[in-house]
């Protein structure tokens, strides 16, 4: 199926937690309401016709401009063979999204890794600690604001 | 051998203690297995059949409190860099460190603009010897290991020098 087939699908369903559709991106994606997240990934999983049963990675990204961080969900059918990618924002000062552990348990990682280089906080990942960075490491590598630190223990960085 | 000849036993050798003790070190050069990235495919090959590092008396332990050497093949994290110095102290005395490939020496190619990547092994453990490449060919690691050998053939033990 085509994204914007699915976009219309998903904009049939969920109305205008629905945001916008993104033609020029590859994968096409869709922007969809945070709070909403969970329902619209366990409707792409489940739905006959749909079976998103793969997920392909979670990324964050910085949108400092706005004053916001967003995550990109890449999914994958291996039955249908099509993709899509959801698109979240949040505010950059207080970034919460939900997880989407409980639909997909690699979600975990992924999700932990967008922690440890975004900052983002994924309300109910059972396990959100640093995934790649030290546990003791402040701040947040991938921001765009970000300040490199000139000494980490005892020795420069 | 003038008035000694044909009074002593046959298998008998004579050398200086320094240079036996020396000797005894750099012929049983058991690494330990440390590897973390690309350059530890180099190490592993230099230690299989076709480099076979053995024939060096060098052999790999799992283990640091059995290893005189540490190569330390790949890149190090500042997560890593710890653990690392850890291992290094479980060694026992005379322990020795080989910073295998631009990783080990210097961060290699993440020294530019990398908050994860520790800049050179040696800001936290003693290097004896570099071995430079990205990754260094297994006849590099070689060389490398009997630099080291040399180095430890220099070395006063009981001699003042
Ligand atoms: S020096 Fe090059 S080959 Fe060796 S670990 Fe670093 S990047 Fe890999």
């Amino acid at each position: 199926m085509e994204a914007k087939d699915i976009h219309q699908l998903l904009v049939n369903r969920f109305h205008d937690r629905i945001k916008d559709f993104q033609e020029n991106t590859f994968p096409n994606a869709v922007v969809v309401d945070g709070s909403s997240i969970v329902e619209v990934c366990g409707f792409l999983k489940n739905e006959p016709g749909m079976e998103f049963t793969s997920l392909i990675s979670i990324s964050g990204v910085d949108l400092k401009e706005q004053s916001k961080l967003m995550v990109a969900y890449h999914l994958g059918s291996m039955q249908h063979k099509h993709k899509i990618v959801l698109k979240v924002e949040t505010d950059r000062n207080n970034p919460h999204v939900p997880t989407i552990e409980m639909l997909w348990r690699g979600a975990n990682w992924y999700e932990r890794e967008a922690y440890d280089l975004y900052g983002i906080i994924f309300d109910g990942n059972s396990d959100l600690r640093r995934i790649l960075l030290p546990d003791d490491w402040e701040g947040y590598p991938m921001r765009k604001d970000y300040v490199y630190p000139k000494r980490y223990h005892t020795w420069n960085v | 051998m003038g008035v000694l000849e044909n009074s002593l036993p046959p298998n008998m050798l004579f050398t200086t203690v320094d240079k036996f003790l020396n000797w005894s070190k750099k012929s049983s050069l058991w690494y330990m297995l440390f590897a973390t990235a690309c350059c530890g495919i180099e190490l592993m090959q230099a230690g299989a059949s076709r480099y076979d590092l053995d024939r060096f008396g060098s052999v790999f332990r799992a283990t640091p409190r059995q290893s005189d050497l540490i190569i330390v093949a790949g890149t190090i994290t500042h997560k890593m860099a710890d653990r690392v110095k850890k291992l290094y102290d479980q060694m026992p005395s005379p322990k020795y460190v080989i910073a295998m490939g631009s990783c080990a020496n210097t961060g290699g190619p993440f020294f530019k603009d990398s908050y994860s990547v520790l800049k050179g092994v040696d800001q936290i453990i003693p290097v004896d010897v570099y071995v430079p490449g990205c990754p260094p060919r297994p006849e590099a690691l070689i060389d490398g290991i009997i630099k080291l050998q040399q180095k430890i053939m220099e070395k006063k033990n009981l001699v003042k020098s």
